[in-house]
């Protein structure tokens, strides 16, 4: 992978060290402990690799890593070295018969930590990134994030390592991070894309198979999603070859496979919404009906006033404005984006004096400035054209 | 969730041991800042800190006023605003939460080393929920 004198491929040593953690974990080491000596063997590995790279990197980090441990643990208490030549013998157990990877993301997202402690604590042990760039990520302190990652792990400390875990949460989680989109130099969607593939290749449930799908689809379209100076571009503006067929192709292949199983969750539901947009070559030539039913579904399935929004929306393009505003009438008055949704509605009901008012108010409560510009640029455009 | 702690030099409503800061002792200010240090550091260790700054009591509106002419300002006029002193982001798990936080820093101490139960404003950053499509 290296020759000597160059630096050593980031990107593998992310791919391995999680099962490295794994296995130590696996020996009975702690998860705080393992991932230590797991972190002090990537750093060995950095001064040494570009000179001598190793057949076997894996098995090279698991011994350096192991060796790192006892090296901790002798130190730490010489006197109770009796234990410690046990310790050095790894304990029998079913290593073969589970996923160190797989357990490791379970540890990650287990359900007793909150769910931005455990969206840290899986950046950082399946993902490999460090401290600092999932600090900025978050746009937190990275002493902030340093304490929120040690306080994941002394929750998850005794926490076992053999019954598995709830995979549920962990693709929550893994949501979670694709949602943020990303900042600074970390790329959170890339990384959740990385992730999701990761368990999609451990496990054949078919929500996780949902969500690779829906990321799949909804990474296609990033390129076409925002201007060079960054304002937003809705989906019917987009221009769509900017988008990515050969991530559609797969994504689309994956969810197939999914819904050919027949039990249906969330996920797979997101995903099909997501490909009707992504079979469309023109966004009047999207299959609204369609979307709606799928929106029943996921409505079904969630019950989530979020889901409620965007159906009534889909609705308004399927049936008309007037259904849509109709549908929008059950959703929560006091949601994110209600308003947004409003407007738009009225003005394609042809009611523009309201649709004005409505997205005036939409840009006050927008939950980020390009957002609040971008609706607030529809209320001027309205507002405009009423006057001349 | 994100929350902004506003604290306020005036605008707000009186605070309870309502002593201008100029009157206290030195040991009394130093006791305050120690106060907020320590729930900020606090904050850290439960990774609950975003970030702080204070804020100097002058301050000025200022608006655009034509193209070639100087902005018009009014004035440093301090004493007719509303003037904030400082701020705390904080980033908790619920809206309970912060308003525990908030109450613990409203009682830092002020004068005669009493609480000052100063009030706080507590303004939730604006987010939205995960999209489901576009």
């Amino acid at each position: 992978m290296t020759g000597p004198g160059r630096v050593v491929d980031g990107r593998l040593l992310r791919e391995v060290a999680p099962g490295v953690i794994g296995i130590l974990v696996r020996r009975g080491a702690d998860f705080a402990t393992a991932e230590d000596a797991v972190q002090e063997a990537l750093v060995q590995a950095a001064l040494t690799w570009p000179e001598r790279p190793p057949e076997d990197p894996k098995g090279w980090l698991v011994t350096v890593a192991w060796r790192k441990l006892l090296d901790a643990r002798r130190s730490e208490a010489a006197r109770r070295d009796r234990e410690d030549r046990v310790a050095v013998e790894p304990p029998p157990g079913p290593a073969a018969a589970v996923d160190d990877t797989l357990a490791l993301f379970f540890l990650c997202a287990h359900p007793s930590l909150p769910p931005a402690s455990a969206v840290a604590l899986t950046l950082r042990a399946v993902g490999g990134l460090t401290t600092r760039q999932i600090a900025q990520a978050y746009l937190v302190p990275e002493a902030t994030m340093a304490q929120r990652i040690s306080r994941a792990k002394r929750t998850v400390r005794d926490v076992r390592f053999d019954a598995p875990g709830d995979l549920a949460t962990v693709l929550r989680v893994l949501y979670l991070v694709f949602n943020e989109g990303y900042t600074g130099d970390v790329d959170l969607a890339e990384e959740a894309l990385r992730l999701v593939r990761q368990v999609a290749g451990r496990t054949d449930d078919e929500e996780t198979a949902g969500l690779l799908a829906l990321v799949l689809l909804h990474h296609a379209r990033r390129p076409a999603r925002t201007r060079a100076d960054g304002s937003l571009v809705p989906l019917a503006e987009q221009d769509r070859s900017l988008w990515d067929t050969a991530l559609i192709t797969e994504g689309v292949a994956v969810l197939q496979a999914a819904l050919a199983r027949d039990r249906l969750g969330e996920f797979q539901a997101q995903a099909a919404i997501a490909a009707l947009h992504a079979d469309a070559p023109r966004a009047e030539e999207t299959d609204w009906p369609q979307i709606v039913g799928w929106y029943d579904e996921l409505l079904r399935i969630t019950g989530s006033p979020v889901v409620r929004l965007n159906r009534a929306v889909a609705v308004g393009e399927a049936d008309g404005p007037a259904a849509g505003l109709a549908a929008l009438a059950d959703v929560d008055p006091g949601l994110p984006r209600r308003t947004a949704a409003a407007a738009y509605l009225h003005e394609r009901a042809g009611d523009r004096a309201e649709a004005a008012r409505l997205y005036a108010e939409a840009a006050r409560r927008a939950p980020n400035l390009a957002e609040r510009h971008h609706l607030a640029k529809q209320a001027a455009r309205i507002g405009q054209a009423l006057r001349g | 969730m994100r929350y902004l702690l506003l604290k306020h030099y005036r605008g707000a409503p009186e605070a309870v041991n309502d002593v201008p800061m100029d009157r206290w002792t030195p040991a009394e200010v130093e006791d305050h800042v120690r106060y907020m240090d320590e729930f900020a550091a606090r904050l850290e260790t439960t990774g609950e800190f975003v970030d702080s700054q204070a804020l100097s009591p002058e301050g000025a509106w200022v608006r655009h006023d034509g193209e070639g002419r100087p902005p018009v300002t009014d004035g440093p006029f301090a004493e007719t605003k509303d003037l904030i002193a400082g701020w705390m982001i904080i980033d908790v798990e619920s809206h309970d939460r912060a308003l525990e936080l908030a109450g613990e820093l409203s009682a830092a101490p002020g004068a005669g080393g009493k609480p000052i139960h100063e009030w706080l404003e507590l303004r939730p950053f604006l987010t939205a929920p995960p999209t489901v499509t576009e």
